[in-house]
């Protein structure tokens, strides 16, 4: 290690002990926090659904009665998509997406730290909630009047709101952090037609977050308003509408599926690009792709409203956008098709999990295309066939190609390599259970079973295909414990991985593994989309940015030219506290109002102290560094 | 799948017969691009094993892309058309001469009314509908407590009710028989017990089972009838349940008047036998946990004469 590592590395080291652990603002310790605690709520959301699968194993089963069934269906749903799902798809953008643009550290950095506080204490208010048996049971949409105050008993329903206010400002925290990084902190040379296909599609999703999360948190807001202060925004008596919910909650819902989906198309990107050893076949085209669908993803929410009556000329409108969005998936499909195309293919088990979208997630779109048509979904709306479409959609297209960027990302992450041979194993076998599972419920829902019911009559003749699912329920949670198996055996004791494990093209493999506190040294510069295959010897370096403080060189938007330096954040306690204090806000005004008047004067204390000043920086200073010539190394500057 | 009264793949109605053939065009045209996607992948791969296949040109490979797009372009806009036109269709169903019922939506239950220009002549029932089979039937569709769904698979796709809206689903029953329908729409505790059936008769049948049901409850015929009257009037049946004929008139819970004609108890959790009977009102929470219907605490003696003087409404 020279000097100026051991500088840097000083520099941006997150301090030490306890209080250095809660003060971190590394974007990489974060990440791996987001990371690690989507996952445990991926293990509860997924012992949930082992539960309901054997209470469905048989016809009128006892095994849990209704309370506990509709609380858990709710609880699997909510931890799903809000606890593990988007917090997960973000938690890869958080960490690798720094290193993706070559930038020395995340924008935002305290910001951050407080997104990820204020999601970890939301989740674990929810599970005490549930513990205690306040747990939701209005299901993870949370429609009126059922989640109202006249039918939803109980704080079980604010509980819900509640989780969504922690959630959506955490993902919204993040989603700003991302695209400032994105914008702002790319290594020069790297425009915006450059940037690899993961990141741009951490950007979109970013944006699909601003614009989605604002409609669902009015939802909860008025919701948690009719509860608890008696507004009347959904009681149909006083000119409120239960209709007016769904079209805010689907507004959000829609796009937040394609939250969960666009970065796992970027994961695809990556890995086929990585395991046959060639640029992505239509960089561009996929770009645009992921655009589209992003654009196009909001305006198809209605059609999880077909059922409710609205005007038929209207509704077929959103039937056509609905099969709209078929097409950019498909350009994508066919770019990859061609990306593998006589290709020498290694099949390493991120690979795998990368084929493995093909074969699952195009039943789930091809069904998707049937659940956009307006006849056909008033049949199967609400029955296990979407409950098959939407787990086809979501692990096929979603949580496979994540598992396998786990696997791709572990060596980066921890220094170490998965084992391949329980890689594999895992894969097989939730492969083989995650069929078993879903694809028999196709079935059952054309046959007549509806969703969310906690037991069903043996003369339904229903039987065999939940037990057949249930079987395969069984089969992925055995697949699951072995890949977590894996990586507990592998974190120890798997081979050293070094930079660039998979010969992988992007510039988060330039760099060591695990990366240091600093990224890179020195700031990397990219002349390409593939910058590690494209063999340049005479790649310019970044120089003159500043080891002794964080100092953090700033591009431009468009084409990454240099623009200024910046000095970064340190590591700050604040983020912590007031992460804190708002989980007493949020909490309290479940119970009254005044907890937001109450609860904003410790918030206040907590933002000073975050936004103190530090000494030794004054304007004029800075000033006179600007006019001593102290500007970005690069000549591109002007 | 059982005897398929519950199934969207046994249409026996012009609607769900329309939406069936949607299915199985959807099917066939899913399953050949399906196939023909992952016969291209296959064959991607497949090359790569040969040493001497190359990369394709660019050209070539944005040329084969192209296509497959405007294939599936062409595809999904016959789809289109393809939903359109059944949707256009569906909606045509004549209503003229049609027959008209008001559906409500309890939790957990259905309350059905047969409408008719005199109100003398409107008959409530619950959870049963008898409809005549090949005239057309209008059903208008509300909501008294939550959002529940009316869905018979054999005959039509779900339709929602909503509290503060009135919904209508027009259809026609083409084969005489029962078929089971169920709320789609998650309703709280008991949203899994909230089935409901359709019997569809020939119109002759149909019209004489409702002048029956225009009838009131007979006057109890025995001492034991009489003190299971007293029951319903003097104890709590009163307060939820309507006899028509006698003096209990509520409007929370399901229209006794003809009770004992109904094949299922709380809406199609059991079967209408007169033990089943005895334990449902001996101990609704047990057979249906969070039903509206309490506990009434009655006496043996009372709880007898009650179920006999039910199973008189006929």
């Amino acid at each position: 290690m020279s000097a100026e590592t051991d500088q840097l590395a000083a520099t941006w080291q997150d301090p030490p002990g306890l209080l250095g652990w809660f003060s971190a603002v590394d974007h990489k310790t974060i990440g791996i926090r987001f990371i690690v605690t989507a996952f445990g709520f991926f293990i509860l959301g997924g012992l949930e659904a082992a539960t309901m699968r054997l209470q469905l194993a048989r016809p009128d089963n006892g095994l849990i009665g209704p309370d506990l069934y509709n609380q858990i269906f709710t609880m699997h749903g909510t931890t799903m998509m809000f606890l593990f799902a988007v917090p997960l798809v973000l938690a890869f953008g958080v960490y690798f997406v720094p290193l993706m643009v070559g930038a020395r550290a995340m924008a935002l950095p305290r910001l951050l730290a407080f997104g990820y506080w204020i999601y970890l204490f939301g989740g674990i208010f929810l599970y005490v909630m549930f513990a205690l048996n306040i747990g939701p049971d209005q299901g993870w949409f949370s429609y009126v009047p059922l989640a109202g105050p006249e039918y939803g008993i109980g704080k079980r329903a604010d509980v819900w709101a509640q989780l969504i206010t922690f959630t959506e400002v955490s993902g919204l925290i993040v989603a700003i952090c991302l695209v400032t990084t994105i914008f702002k902190l790319r290594a020069p040379g790297m425009s915006l037609n450059r940037i690899p296909l993961f990141v741009w599609s951490e950007l979109v999703t970013s944006f699909m977050v601003i614009f989605a999360m604002p409609s669902v948190m009015i939802a909860s807001t008025t919701l948690i308003l009719d509860r608890l202060v008696g507004t009347h925004f959904y009681n149909p008596a006083d000119g409120g509408d239960p209709i007016l919910w769904q079209h805010l909650f689907w507004f959000f819902g829609h796009p937040e599926v394609y939250i969960i989906f666009l970065p796992a198309q970027g994961i695809m990107s990556m890995l086929l690009s990585t395991f046959s050893h060639r640029p992505v076949f239509g960089h561009q085209a996929l770009m645009l792709s992921l655009t589209a669908t992003a654009f196009i993803g909001f305006g198809v929410w209605v059609h999880h409203m077909f059922a409710t009556g609205l005007p038929q000329l209207g509704i077929s409108f959103f039937t056509a956008a609905s099969i709209m969005i078929v097409i950019p998936t498909g350009v994508q499909i066919f770019c990859w098709i061609a990306t593998l195309w006589g290709a020498r293919i290694r099949y390493d088990t991120p690979m795998l999990y990368a084929l493995a979208f093909f074969v699952i997630f195009i039943i789930g779109g091809l069904t998707g295309v049937m659940l956009a048509s307006v006849p056909l979904d008033l049949q199967v709306h609400d029955t296990f066939f979407v409950v098959a479409h939407l787990h086809y959609v979501l692990i096929g297209g979603s949580v496979f190609p994540l598992l396998g960027g786990f696997h791709y990302w572990f060596p980066k992450m921890t220094g170490r390599m998965l084992s391949e041979r329980l890689g594999k194993i895992a894969f097989a076998l939730l492969f083989i259970g995650f069929n078993l599972t879903f694809f028999p419920q196709h079935v059952l829902g054309l046959h007549g079973m509806p969703r969310r019911v906690y037991t069903y009559p043996e003369n339904m003749g229903w039987g065999t295909l939940n037990l057949l699912a249930s079987t395969g329920a069984v089969t992925m949670f055995i697949a699951l414990c072995i890949y977590l198996a894996n990586v507990i055996i592998s974190r120890r004791s798997g081979a050293i991985a070094g930079e660039n494990p998979w010969d992988a093209p992007t510039l988060e493999w330039t760099t060591s593994s695990p990366p240091p506190a600093y990224n890179f040294s020195p700031l990397p510069t990219v002349t390409g989309t593939d910058p590690v295959w494209e063999h340049t010897d005479e790649v310019p370096i970044v120089v003159g940015v500043a080891s002794e403080c964080r100092e953090v060189l700033v591009t431009h938007v468009m084409d990454a030219e240099p623009d200024h330096k910046k000095e970064w954040p340190e590591p700050s306690i604040w983020p912590l506290w007031t992460a804190l204090v708002i989980t007493g806000l949020f909490i309290g005004s479940i119970f009254t109002p005044w907890a937001v008047v109450v609860g904003a004067i410790p918030a206040t204390f907590a933002m000073v102290g975050w936004f103190w000043p530090k000494r030794g920086q004054s304007p004029e200073a800075l000033i006179r560094r600007l006019e001593a010539g102290d500007h970005p190394p690069l000549e591109q500057v002007l | 799948m059982g005897q398929a009264i519950q199934s969207a793949l046994n249409p026996t109605g012009i609607q769900a017969a329309r939406i069936s053939d949607l299915y199985w065009l959807m099917f066939w045209t899913s399953t050949v691009v399906y196939v023909a996607v992952l016969i291209a992948l296959t064959v991607a791969i497949w090359r790569g094993r040969r040493s001497d296949a190359g990369e394709p040109s660019r050209a070539t490979a944005a040329k084969w892309v192209t296509a497959a797009t405007a294939i599936s372009i062409v595809t999904l806009i016959g789809l289109l058309f393809a939903s359109v036109a059944t949707g256009r269709a569906m909606g045509s169903l004549s209503t003229e001469n049609a027959l008209g019922i008001e559906v409500v939506g309890y939790q957990w239950w259905w309350s059905v009314k047969y409408k008719n220009p005199t109100p003398s002549l409107e008959v409530t029932t619950a959870n049963e509908l008898h409809v005549p089979v090949g005239r057309p039937i209008a059903i208008s569709l509300k909501a008294f407590d939550v959002i529940h769904s009316f869905w018979v698979p054999n005959l039509h796709g779900k339709v929602d009710l909503i509290p503060g809206r009135e919904n209508l689903i027009t259809l026609q029953v083409d084969r005489a028989g029962v078929y089971r329908g169920q709320c789609a729409e998650y309703c709280g505790l008991q949203h899994a017990h909230m089935a409901f059936n359709i019997i569809a008769e020939e119109s002759d049948a149909f019209e004489r089972w409702l002048t029956a049901q225009r009838t009131p409850a007979p006057p109890p015929s025995s001492p034991e009838l009489t003190s299971g009257l007293a029951v319903v009037e003097r104890g709590p049946c009163q307060m939820c349940h309507t006899i028509r004929g006698t003096t209990a008139g509520g409007r929370f819970g399901p229209d006794l008047t003809h009770v004992a004609t109904r094949s299922t108890l709380a809406s199609g959790t059991v079967p209408n036998t007169p033990d089943a009977l005895t334990s449902w009102i001996k101990d609704p929470q047990h057979i249906k946990p969070g039903t509206k219907m309490p506990s009434t605490g009655l006496s043996e003696q009372e709880l007898q004469a009650l179920v006999a003087y039910l199973q008189t409404l006929k």
